[in-house]
């Protein structure tokens, strides 16, 4: 400090010029009182000289009133002046410290308060590159210890300091340092936390946090300040894909569109192709805007203004990326949640979710499992207390462009806002989840959640139409692999129906396509939601008083009972029918179709399964196509028909 | 060295931002929220040094438009000087600014003075009583204000949206908990956000950028020779003939600058030959005593900053 003093009164400019190019580094402090946090912040900011005159008087009046050390020097009382609201039971999250050494400048999260330390730490973590944990070094690593470093890795930090703290305590000993050292190294390894150092010190004499130790002549390490000075983080960022969330279109004259932002991910230059999300329009960057002048490149975390090539019209909540690196995009996601309200959060909850630019209402679904922050177990729960952390499915009511937070946290965290009180009420980082996992099931996610729209209820009982019709609604669903004769089937039966005087009406997998789920693809979670909608036109039929008769491949046992369900629900009788013939009959058959069916590819598409066809166990009836004709087929079916009341 | 750190590239040196670069980011990030999420944005405008550099960001974020909200300037009529002229002639004049200036006209017909009143009493009226008045007058949904969390240990903990009820009261007990960049504005009718672009700036960093950025300040900052008198324990300027006349016949000429700039007798100068930002940046990083000093709203008995915000202040 003393040689940065006399620069400043000896060439100002060059202080000012060296000052100028200072790094931002934002650190989280995690401890409680007892492991020395305030002691600590307090000595960096004194060893770093950013006390005044004025506040080391008030910590002189103070420390007479509060000291602990015996009228010696005590760093703490310097933070400690939240100490009285907290007594007055004032909400203290996150309280900001600011400092600035030759290299770089600090922001330190401080969360103090113990019952809220979850919420707290998890809201001044968000923002943090590092995380000084310390531990007590005569206690070694604790429960805390490890709820700290949960907590931080969950945050997304990319580094970690373990400042073994009050070494004077334990006569400076190499030994204690690496014992315990050894201990955080083993459990941490379950965290993928990569980059750890560990620094000795005693914060209350100042050994290792600014200045080097003479009393632990054994470490030839860093101190804490070399390691907060040195350690590079401007890798952390997500350099690589380009992402701005639109904040506010700039439209001062109708010759100017600017979309503007702060740059979440990667770099944009003039020229660049671009595709603006969700509405997939692709353009190109015409300008980056600036008030000094027009930019060259732009690059995370910058706060542009871009124009466009194209006359696009974006709003507020889109986002431009690279059309070759797009984010996700998804009406549900999965994401470990962080409570932070009195009020528990249920399954079913609605709340509104800010995300980048974007605020839509969301509803949590699902909470998969609750973490035990302080042992890190997984428990079953149907909601979530103030301060759990839970790995929860959320359900929105439009379509976001996300990130897994581990990879992007600006795309990849949101909040959660209550809808009456307004307040924030949860965190969520979106995770990295294999999208097998999630096939089809969102959409039966928000079919779960209670919905706030009321039912309408017909005037016209199921007996009234049964008197009319003559027959009672059910649904026929027909399963089985392409060329097992299912769709011929259906239609035979239905023809059956239609002459003896009976209503039905066939929904087959080709069909639906073509209207119904025009906007689905043959993956495996839209094949699933494909049997949905089915499932739902077919109740909607059997509320009408229709027989319905459905004809999919519905390759999954899970799909299948989920329309068994819906119709179920819904009060109506579900027959799964196993349509079944041998492998080398239906290559046959396919073979067949496709010399007859100029339109092979859709025939391909169908066969062409993701995974393996799941046989039904207890289909209401087993159909060998090979051995029977298709009469007997239907005869079968009608003799199911009759047997169940649906016909006389 | 004792870690178990995996070797990073080394970083690109042009995409390190600066800490300046980094801050600027993060302000017009807020302020482009702000005018995104709300209806009735205002910008209060004090015309110190800290205003400037929010209206400077603000017409950052909008170029090549002008902000989408005006400007704010509680006027207690006590002002330097300067101030206004640097209000009229640069910020409306020369920025074209939008500039809504309230007085409170219940007050100035009271005849409430801070020479007689106290700063306690003056204050109330003139800039607390008139910002309620003027945020009830106009209906503003938000209000952008330049308070720092540097600026005294208590604002420490202050967020970046600070709720504020219908009654304009900050309830320490209910602030919203504030993650990521992710800011959450909603206020039922009548509520609003006092919203602080410049938290995390401390009070070199606005300096530095004042600097470097060449952001016009209100001359009152550098030092010249000037008319002062003590009063209240503080050097201020004879900026006016209200200065009572007893205590004008102490006045004497002084080389003075002001750090905190607001209503000339309540803001204590500093001896100081620092014409220059280099200089005045110079003197301060060599100061023992911390900014916010020379204000005597600061040390006015009873009167805690806490105390101000909880109703309404800030």
């Amino acid at each position: 400090m003393i040689e940065q003093n006399e620069l400043i009164a000896g060439d100002i400019h060059a202080y000012l010029q060296q000052h100028e190019r200072k790094e931002l580094l934002r650190f989280l402090t995690c401890g409680s009182v007892d492991d020395g946090k305030s002691t600590l912040i307090g000595r960096i900011l004194f060893d770093s000289k950013m006390v005044y005159e004025d506040q080391l008087a008030a910590l002189e009046v103070d420390s007479r009133r509060f000291g602990t050390t015996g009228g010696a020097f005590d760093p703490a009382l310097l933070t400690d002046g939240l100490r009285a609201e907290r007594e007055q039971g004032i909400t203290i999250d996150v309280a900001y410290r600011y400092f600035s050494t030759a290299k770089r400048k600090f922001i330190i999260a401080d969360t103090p308060g113990h019952q809220q330390y979850t919420r707290n730490m998890a809201t001044g973590a968000s923002n943090c590159d590092l995380a000084i944990i310390l531990i007590d070094a005569r206690h070694g690593v604790l429960e805390q210890t490890r709820r700290h470093s949960f907590i931080t890795s969950l945050l997304g930090i990319r580094h970690i300091v373990v400042a073994i703290n009050k070494m004077d305590l334990v006569d400076w000993s190499e030994e204690v340092f690496e014992r315990i050292k050894a201990q955080y190294t083993e459990f941490a390894v379950k965290l993928k936390l990569n980059d750890i150092r560990f620094v000795p010190m005693s914060a209350l004499e100042g050994e290792n946090v600014v200045h080097t130790s003479g009393r632990m002549p054994w470490y030839t390490g860093p101190t804490l300040m070399h390691v907060l000075e040195n350690v590079v983080i401007v890798s952390d960022r997500d350099f690589a894909r380009f992402r701005l969330p639109i904040q506010f279109v700039n439209r001062p004259n109708l010759d100017f569109r600017g979309f503007t932002g702060t740059i979440a991910g990667g770099i944009v230059r003039p020229g660049d192709p671009v595709i603006v999300l969700p509405s997939k329009k692709l353009s190109r960057v015409r300008r980056i805007v600036t008030m000094d002048g027009d930019l060259d490149e732009a690059f995370t975390p910058q706060s542009v203004t871009l124009t466009l090539e194209d006359e696009i019209d974006a709003s507020r909540g889109d986002m431009i990326v690279h059309p070759d690196d797009q984010p996700r995009i998804a009406r549900a996601f999965e994401a470990m949640i962080v409570w932070m309200a009195d009020e528990p959060m249920p399954v079913g909850g609605q709340y509104l979710i800010k995300h980048t630019t974007r605020t839509s209402p969301g509803v949590l679904t699902a909470i998969r499992h609750r973490v035990d922050v302080n042992t890190l177990e997984q428990q079953d729960t149907d909601h979530l207390n103030l301060n759990e952390i839970g790995r929860c499915v959320v359900a929105l009511q439009r379509p976001i462009c996300f990130d897994p937070y581990q990879q992007n946290r600006s795309t990849g965290g949101f909040i959660l806002i209550d809808r009456l009180t307004n307040n924030t009420v949860g965190a969520g980082m979106i995770l990295d989840h294999d999208p097998q996992q999630l096939r089809g099931t969102h959409r039966r996610d928000m079919y779960l959640a209670p919905v706030q729209v009321q039912r309408h209820d017909s005037h016209i009982t199921l007996e009234q139409r049964f008197q009319r019709l003559g027959q009672r609604p059910a649904t026929i669903w027909l399963t089985g692999l392409t060329g097992s004769g299912k769709s011929a089937i259906a239609y035979a039966l239905e023809e059956r129906l239609f002459n003896a005087g009976y209503l039905a009406h066939v929904l087959d997998g080709r069909n639906a396509r073509l209207g119904l789920s025009v906007d689905l693809t043959f993956t495996d979670e839209d094949r699933a939601e494909n049997q949905r909608r089915a499932a739902e036109v077919a109740k909607l039929f059997n509320n009408a008083g229709l027989i319905s008769i459905c004809a999919f491949m519905s390759p999954h046992a899970d799909d299948r009972d989920w329309a068994r369900k819906i119709v179920e629900r819904g009060g109506f009788p579900f027959f799964e029918v196993y349509c079944h013939a041998p492998e080398d009959v239906l290559e046959e058959r396919i073979r067949k179709a496709r010399e007859g069916n100029i339109d092979t590819e859709k025939v391909i598409a169908f066969s062409d399964l993701d995974s393996p066809y799941e046989p039904p166990k207890n289909p209401t009836l087993l159909l060998e196509t090979q051995e029977l004709t298709l009469e007997q087929s239907v005869d079968q079916l009608m003799d199911l028909l009759t047997r169940e009341k649906i016909i006389r | 060295m004792p870690s178990t750190q995996a070797t990073h590239a080394p970083p690109t040196p042009a995409r390190v931002l600066t800490h300046l670069q980094h801050l600027e980011a993060e302000s017009i990030h807020i302020i482009r929220e702000v005018a995104a999420e709300f209806d009735n944005p205002v910008m209060l405008f004090s015309i110190g040094k800290d205003s400037c550099v929010m209206l400077h960001l603000a017409r950052k974020a909008f170029h090549p438009a002008k902000p989408p909200f005006p400007l704010l300037h509680i006027d207690t009529t006590w002002n330097f000087r300067d101030m206004y002229r640097f209000r009229n002639e640069y910020i409306v004049g020369e920025l074209g600014m939008e500039c809504l200036v309230h007085i409170n006209e219940e007050g100035l017909k009271r005849g409430v003075d801070p020479f007689r009143d106290g700063s306690k009493v003056f204050t109330d009226v003139m800039n607390l009583g008139a910002l309620r008045q003027a945020l009830d007058k106009y209906g503003f949904d938000a209000a952008f204000g330049g308070g720092r969390r540097d600026e005294e240990k208590a604002r420490a903990k202050e967020r970046v949206y600070s709720f504020r009820d219908a009654n304009h009261q900050w309830d320490p007990k209910n602030q919203r908990p504030e993650l990521w960049n992710l800011y959450n504005g909603m206020v039922q009718k009548g509520e609003q956000i006092r919203a602080f672009p410049l938290s995390n700036w401390t009070e070199l960093d606005i300096w530095q950028y004042i600097h470097l950025e060449n952001i016009r300040l209100v001359p009152a900052y550098f030092a010249s020779e000037r008319d002062v008198v003590e009063f209240e324990g503080n050097l201020i300027a004879v900026d006016d003939g209200r200065v009572p006349e007893k205590l004008r016949k102490t006045s004497r000429r002084e080389w003075i600058r002001f750090r905190t700039l607001g209503d000339y007798p309540l803001s204590g100068g500093t001896l100081s030959r620092a014409t220059t930002l280099p200089e005045i940046i110079q003197e301060m990083l060599l100061a023992t005593r911390s900014e916010r000093e020379g204000r005597a709203i600061d040390k006015d008995p009873g009167a805690s900053m806490e105390e101000k915000k909880r109703q309404g202040y800030y």
